[in-house]
């Protein structure tokens, strides 16, 4: 590790990724995604809700690469138009979950004794629900749709990040230079913001990267389900919903929302996994 | 002196338990809370008279203090009642008791499905460390655990029940009339929610086994002359049951999770096809009494798994 660290850091992402093949594929998908959710509009050969009415549940053809949906939609556009809103659902999730995680878990570790007794208890609680039923039942509250569903998935990932965040801090907190800021007389907000955060920060990216896959899986479930995002707008989940109606005429139709959605989630998990291996020294080797 | 100590540790656990279900309870009935506006407007819907959100009001006692309102939704619960629902007018508690056997027939079989095919995975990987069958077990883990579920399911009816017949695509059956049928039905969903299971328990296994393979008494018994073979067999798995044990117990939350969203692909009348019906039409005591019965679930699967990891292994303390 020493010896990578005083190199600048370009080299050291360049060296990392090198020696990462599967790394290195995967953020290239990740990059892809982004691009697509950016470019959209230019990229897709049709607009996402735009219908052809001679070419309906028609098999790929030249006018239509992947073939179309039940209303004649473009299945290839509205793969496209699907990356946006992945993109926004997974953010949302897990900034929620990060707003609500980071706080809390720096708030248990640091000041300990009965606070962090009641709220790791919480924590357990939370943790027992099923997720992705909990986030039903929340979205239900709140109201169905894209933001709100979203908004639920976070709620429901925070105990994720509270523990870890926790468990780094209480192995923080003891550390010397937290001591040496407390005998200088730092405040308790000045010594979690400048010192406790920055070392609790590896173990959150690798787990954040993670939670942006279950982020994705949790969107498109909620969306064929018909809680998440609302007719017309694209997603992988809701295209998938379609697909399901047409299933018996049209099988094909279910193969590229979910290819779509495997390979993303597999791109997440597998540069988590990555970073994991990288960032802990004890799993080195293995 | 072990019956007592085993008794200490059932009762430590329980009372480690109860704390989790009260607060379980609360985060259950906070979930009312979280509606915007007036709630009885929104479960009532738009164009309701005022007699109607005078009875919802009433039904929860709106115009109490939020702790009264808590108290006496807890009290309720407690003698098993959860309301009835806002559509239907079935008390929630009977429309659990008849789909909640449906879900829990599937985990079930799901569970069996993930350790049967798990547990070789996990061993034959571990045996040898990077090697061709280690790898894939990576791989295929690595798969199952990025494929949604639900698209999996889709999948598999195409496969095995429209294009190859062997299985019905939809619908179930109860187990207490037609066991066969039954199995039969809860089968394909199962396989789909095994996928995450199987990769799980063989990553879990993997990992303990390469843990104990490497350990101080595994050298010396190598040193003793044992065949590596003997060693897995003799002593390896001896001491990973407790971690098997262990994520099982924790898959039976997420299979639960997972069950929810494959059910609509089945049309199965389980508890998901309830909270995702509840859920749209915003039948809140519907959603509330589900996820309350499935997490009291989990917590008693999680009581019961530290239970026997404790009964196996002496060393784990209450």
């Amino acid at each position: 590790m020493s010896d990578v660290s005083i190199q600048r850091p370009p080299h050291v992402i360049r060296r990392w990724l090198a020696s990462h093949i599967a790394a290195t594929i995967a953020l290239l998908v990740l990059t892809f995604l982004v691009v697509l959710a950016v470019a959209a509009p230019v990229i897709a050969p049709y607009a996402p809700t735009a219908q052809d009415a001679n070419n309906m549940l028609s098999p790929p053809t030249n006018l239509h690469w992947l073939g179309t949906d039940d209303l004649g939609r473009d299945i290839l556009s509205r793969l496209i138009y699907g990356a946006p809103t992945t993109v926004y659902a997974c953010l949302l999730a897990v900034g929620v979950a990060l707003l609500i995680g980071l706080p809390v878990g720096l708030i248990a570790g640091f000041f300990g004794g009965k606070v962090d007794a009641v709220i790791s208890r919480v924590i357990d609680t939370f943790l027992a629900f099923p997720a992705i039923v909990l986030a039903i039942a929340v979205t239900s509250a709140l109201g169905i749709g894209l933001t709100n569903s979203m908004i639920s998935v976070g709620i429901v990932f925070f105990p994720q990040l509270a523990r870890l965040v926790r468990a780094r801090t209480l192995i923080v907190r003891q550390d010397l230079y937290v001591e040496a800021a407390r005998c200088f007389g730092a405040s308790s907000l000045h010594i979690l913001w400048r010192h406790v955060l920055p070392n609790t920060i590896q173990p959150v990216i690798v787990q954040v990267t993670l939670l942006l896959g279950t982020a994705l899986l949790a969107e498109a479930s909620l969306s064929f389900l018909g809680l998440g995002i609302q007719p017309p707008n694209p997603s992988w989940g809701a295209m998938l919903a379609r697909a399901y109606q047409y299933m018996e005429i049209a099988p094909e139709q279910m193969y590229s929302p979910g290819l779509a959605i495997l390979i993303t989630a597999l791109a997440f998990n597998t540069l988590g996994e990555s970073l994991r291996v990288s960032l802990d020294p004890t799993s080195r080797g293995r | 002196m072990a019956r007592r100590s085993t008794t200490r540790i059932i009762g430590g656990r329980l009372l480690q338990a109860l704390p989790v279900i009260f607060l379980a309870t609360f985060i259950v009935f906070s979930i009312l809370k979280l509606i915007p506006g007036d709630i009885a407007v929104t479960l009532a819907g738009d164009n309701a008279t005022d007699a109607r959100l005078d009875e919802i009001r009433a039904l929860y006692g709106l115009d109490q203090p939020f702790f009264v309102q808590y108290g006496a939704w807890l009290w309720k619960a407690v003698q098993g009642d959860l309301s009835r629902s806002l559509l239907s007018g079935e008390p929630v508690i009977a429309a659990i008791a008849r789909q909640f056997p449906n879900t829990l027939l599937i985990v079930f079989i799901a569970i069996i499905i993930s350790l049967t095919v798990g547990v070789p995975l996990g061993i034959a990987a571990a045996i040898k460390p990077g090697g061709v069958i280690d790898r894939l077990v990576t791989f295929v883990s690595s798969l199952g655990i990025a494929t949604p579920y639900f698209w999996l399911g889709m999948l598999l009816v195409d496969l095995f029940a429209l294009r190859l017949n062997w299985l019905p695509a939809t619908g179930a059956k109860s187990l207490s009339v037609a066991p066969l049928d039954a199995i039969q039905h809860a089968i394909l969903p199962a396989m789909a929610i095994a996928a995450g299971g199987i990769a799980a328990i063989s990553r879990q296994l993997r990992a303990s086994l390469m843990d104990i393979l490497s350990s101080q008494f595994v050298r010396t018994l190598t040193a003793k002359g044992l065949s590596p073979s003997a060693i897995l067999w003799k002593h390896g798995l001896k001491n990973v049951g407790v971690n098997l044990l262990t994520v099982t117990g924790l898959l039976v939350n997420n299979m639960l999770a997972a069950t929810v969203v494959v059910e609509a692909v089945f049309a199965i009348p389980g508890m998901g096809n309830l909270i995702v019906r509840a859920a749209i039409q915003r039948d809140l005591p519907m959603v509330q009494g589900v996820i309350f019965a499935m997490v009291i679930v989990v917590i008693l699967v999680n009581l019961i798994t530290d239970l026997l990891c404790a009964t196996i292994d002496p060393r784990i303390e209450a």
